[in-house]
């Protein structure tokens, strides 16, 4: 039986679809078979984050509607066994996402798998609500900013009574506080808040703290999860954040400057 | 970005701290009034006005309901405000002259 993690935030920008990527990515580098969900229906962007936008045929709301089957509209990663993608629909209407259609191909797909991996869009409209609705688990992606943590915790109330697990009263979502884009150099100056200052705002265990880094953008650019580029500092903080989330008990990296050498701070080079 | 700007730092800011302490008031603000308008809220605020109109004619607006909590004791406050004699009775009789 598959579990459920919704990968949202709220506010856009903050990194949600990168980390449903590397996530979800990582799950599968480590043998869990496991499919990610585009649940931005009008705006999909999972795709090209993964570089698998030319093989898109058939979506989501294809496979809701039965125009196609789960066969047909799921996207066998080249590069890692076992992950797959069901990429989003572009059409505009807003009311493709039901709640029974949602809850069906969720079902069909819990059968094969042992991670579904839904990234949210951002907002609080019904694509945000459906793709957290069924949630298991939840990683509440943040940014040390004022207006995303304000937006976090206002998703953090939203799973804790819109979800299914909540009108059951079953137990709650599981939540975990996934800080990007953190510079460590800028919050030990004061000019940024800190991990323990989002920490104590919204309450929730830290799953990662991924930093802010180049490589984001750069591997993006190039369709392949940050995860993948494991000499970088973002996806060895992805890499960590997995491990953690299957229970590894690592200390979190990348939290506090490093040292920069004279010259270094001379020259720059991050 | 300049090369000064890299070996004499500016002094530090510290908004950060400024950043934490207004997101503590308003994310506290924002959480109590989730806790103080729980979902069963407007159903009540529904049924109570059904129940209420089986015996003076009133509308949504002349019903209030208000939750309140204090010192860990809550407080349902209900305000129907029920309308002048006249147009009661008016209402009462549609077909009949004035009383």
């Amino acid at each position: 039986m598959a579990t459920i993690i919704v990968v949202t935030s709220g506010k856009g920008g903050v990194g949600k679809t990168t980390t449903s990527a590397s996530f979800a990515t990582g799950l599968a580098q480590r043998g869990y078979r496991t499919v990610v969900i585009d649940f931005d229906v009008g705006l999909r962007n999972l795709d090209l984050i993964m570089g698998c936008e030319r093989r898109v045929v058939y979506d989501f709301v294809n496979v809701i509607n039965n125009e196609a089957n789960l066969n047909q509209a799921l996207i066998r990663d080249k590069r890692v066994e076992n992950l797959y993608i069901l990429p989003a629909s572009q059409t505009r209407d807003k009311e493709a996402l039901t709640k029974e259609g949602v809850e069906r191909v969720l079902n069909e797909l819990k059968a094969g798998f042992d991670y579904i991996v839904c990234d949210s869009p951002a907002g609080i409209e019904r694509g945000a609500l459906m793709a957290l609705y069924f949630a298991d688990q939840a990683l509440v992606v943040t940014n040390p900013e004022v207006s995303s943590v304000r937006d976090s915790d206002r998703i953090l109330g939203i799973l804790a009574s819109k979800s299914l697990r909540a009108e059951q009263g079953d137990e709650p979502v599981k939540e975990y506080l996934v800080l990007a884009r953190y510079a460590p150099e800028r919050a030990d100056r004061g000019d940024m808040l800190s991990v323990n200052d989002v920490l104590e705002i919204l309450g929730i265990p830290l799953l990662g703290v991924i930093p802010e880094s180049q490589t984001v953008l750069q591997s993006s650019n190039a369709g392949v999860p940050v995860i993948l580029e494991d000499s970088s500092e973002a996806g060895a903080a992805y890499s960590d954040l997995v491990d953690r989330f299957l229970g590894k008990d690592l200390p979190h990296r990348f939290t506090s400057a490093q040292k920069k050498g004279f010259l270094q701070r001379l020259f720059g080079g991050s | 970005m300049g090369l000064l700007d890299s070996i004499f730092r500016a002094p530090p800011s510290k908004s950060a701290a400024l950043a934490k302490e207004r997101l503590q008031i308003i994310v506290t603000h924002e959480r109590g009034n989730r806790r103080n308008s729980p979902d069963y809220l407007p159903t009540l605020k529904k049924e109570l006005l059904e129940v209420v109109r089986k015996y003076v004619p009133i509308d949504q607006s002349q019903i209030k309901v208000h939750l309140d909590r204090e010192d860990g004791c809550e407080v349902l406050e209900l305000n129907i405000t029920l309308p002048e004699e006249e147009q009661r009775l008016a209402q009462q009789r549609p077909n009949g002259g004035e009383a």
